[in-house]
């Protein structure tokens, strides 16, 4: 069965504020959907209403075809949900924590040994398994709680800004196991405020604001819709770049559609064309002799995108 | 390729598959959760809070009967648990309800465990009835301990006669006076998203002001305080004898209740239903803003 999520007119209103607004959204296949937005538009509301922590004003949420207002058990037997950094059981080990969740999830006594070392070996946390979480740090803590989403190896993830807490190292696990989720048939969908992760990770996204679903599409969609198709390249050279060598050479590239500066050694160059161009530009430039030291598709694209969508939903 | 550097380094084979348990039935787990909920009172300070209540009432006890040996108390089995018993029980059901039940629903809001359990495929319901039966559980424990002391207490005085009828009748009427406060303790746990609140509140109403409206109800109204748990409480003490006339009068002329044994056990089943209820109602409704 491919997993799935449907959100159908969803609405959720605390008091005369409306926290989300009819949020319809189906997203369904072994993928990995980023959910963008600033601090208070909606996505926890969405994922909590997603799990049933709170409850709609008005429409439904299906996890894998079910509602989850209407049968919150099977909605959630195949969904693993980590929302707003969990608190566990203090006097309980991460071991007995997950030994918990694996019998309420109806796992078998062996099943539940095994992928207990196998996700705490995942998220790092082997050492720590017979200690007290009591004891351990918010990143320690949401490692655990990662674990515990992975433990009945379900076919969706809900993730609601899980490197929360994480130092890089941890974050940069998070987005590696996310990888590793995502080649295995699983549908993941998460909320994240660092766009960079969500580039590196996600193979569609979503933006909402001010409770409203802004768009949602593939992740290359949106940058080649927002870029008239063109790519948003980061050059750096050995040493600084002149404006009019900037300007004179580089510009006239065939492939370069415009440039801008980052620095005095960075420029930020627009190519028109998919990698073959690319694959051209770096080529040209290489050969203008300035140094060139690195070429990479800039990051900032989803960043522009996301502070200019903003921006506009808030005028 | 792996974009991450650092993830590559450190992050070993992808997990692999397993296939998915058939989540349990809702009555299985609320057995589950009440096993791993009372492994966490166990382990906690909380318990270690009641079983130094238990002690100090255990020790003052035993200092005060053993120095003066009072002959009415002593000589007497009925006697012995009608007060001993009975006063030690009514007191450390109040204290098991406050500590272990206080904080049981709020905590899971106030703090944030609640979105460790509720992301699961399992019944809020389960969750509810699981935590219950823990806190039954634990308070069962403690108050057994004193159970176990105050008859092997008896039993130095009065030898082996002291297992009758009476003592364990007595024993099942206060667990049916736990089973009522813990429900009540539950319903306004459920009540506030802060633990403090819920505590507060059982041990105001609990410790004096279930009494003090007592009092008024029939000093005041005249009329018999059925509705109050705690006026129902005092058929715990039946069992040995000391059953005091429904309605009588006081030293001044006024009137005053005595709950007959059944209204006792009705009254204190009715809270227990009642409460229990109630509370699950709310938690049903309660949202994890």
């Amino acid at each position: 069965m491919t997993p799935s999520l449907e959100a159908r007119e969803l609405t959720k209103q605390f008091g005369s504020f409306v926290a989300l607004d009819r949020l319809t959204l189906k997203v369904d296949g072994a993928k990995c959907v980023g959910f963008l937005g600033p601090n208070g538009a909606g996505k926890t509301t969405t994922l909590k209403m997603f799990t049933d922590l709170i409850f709609p004003t008005h429409g439904e949420a299906f996890v894998n075809g079910i509602s989850v207002q209407r049968d919150r058990k099977s909605a959630l037997s195949s969904c693993g949900a980590l929302i707003e950094s969990p608190e566990i059981y203090g006097s309980l080990s991460p071991r007995e924590a997950l030994e918990l969740v694996g019998a309420l999830r109806g796992m078998a006594r062996a099943e539940i040994r095994s992928r207990t070392d196998e996700v705490l070996a995942a998220v790092k946390m082997t050492d720590w398994a017979d200690q007290k979480v009591g004891r351990f740090s918010k990143g320690m803590k949401q490692r655990v709680n990662i674990a515990s989403t992975l433990l009945s190896d379900p076919s969706v993830l809900l993730l609601d800004e899980p490197s929360t807490g994480l130092d890089p190292r941890g974050m940069a696990e998070v987005r590696s196991i996310i990888r590793d989720l995502k080649g295995q048939g699983r549908l993941i969908f998460f909320s994240s405020h660092i766009l960079s992760e969500v580039v590196d990770v996600c193979d569609e996204v979503a933006l909402i604001n001010h409770g409203k679903l802004l768009f949602y599409d593939t992740l290359q969609n949106v940058t080649a819709r927002f870029t008239q198709g063109a790519t948003s390249i980061d050059a750096e050279f050995l040493g600084p770049v002149r404006d009019d060598v900037a300007a004179g050479r580089i510009a006239t590239l065939p492939g370069v559609a415009g440039w801008s500066r980052l620095d005095d050694r960075r420029l930020s160059l627009m190519i028109q064309g998919g990698p073959p161009a690319r694959a051209k530009v770096l080529e040209q430039l290489s050969a203008l002799g300035l140094g060139l030291v690195g070429f990479h598709e800039s990051r900032s694209a989803l960043e522009e995108i996301y502070l200019r969508e903003i921006s506009t939903g808030d005028s | 390729m792996n974009a991450d550097p650092i993830a590559a380094e450190t992050v070993g084979a992808p997990l692999s598959r397993a296939p998915l348990g058939s989540v349990p039935g809702t009555w299985t787990q609320a057995l589950l959760m009440s096993r791993y909920q009372f492994r966490d009172y166990l382990r906690s300070r909380r318990f270690v809070l009641m079983i130094a209540i238990v002690a100090i009432i255990a020790a003052l006890l035993s200092t005060a009967v053993l120095y003066f040996r009072p002959a009415a108390l002593i000589d007497s089995s009925l006697a012995f648990f009608g007060t001993f018993w009975v006063g030690g029980a009514e007191v450390l059901i109040i204290f098991a309800g406050i500590i272990f039940g206080g904080d049981a629903i709020a905590g899971e809001f106030q703090n944030k465990t609640g979105y460790f359990l509720m992301g699961l495929p399992i019944k809020r319901w389960s969750v509810y009835a699981g935590k219950y039966l823990a806190a039954f559980a634990a308070s069962v424990v403690t108050i057994g301990l004193y159970f176990v002391y105050i008859v092997l207490f008896g039993a130095y005085f009065l030898g082996s006669g002291v297992f009758t009828l009476a003592l364990f009748e007595s024993l099942a009427l206060a667990l049916l006076y736990l089973a009522a406060l813990l429900g009540t303790t539950f319903l306004f746990s459920s009540l506030f998203k802060t633990s403090l609140y819920g505590v507060l509140v059982v041990a105001v109403l609990f410790l004096f002001g279930f009494s003090i409206v007592i009092a008024l109800v029939e000093d005041l109204a005249h009329i018999e305080p059925w509705f109050i748990v705690t006026y129902a409480n005092q058929v715990i003490a039946y069992p040995f004898g000391s059953i005091p006339a429904h309605v009588g009068r006081n030293f001044a002329g006024m009137k005053t209740y005595a709950p007959t044994y059944l209204e006792g056990i009705l009254i204190m089943l009715g809270y227990f239903l009642g409460t229990a209820f109630a509370g699950l109602g709310l938690f049903e409704r309660e949202e994890f803003t």
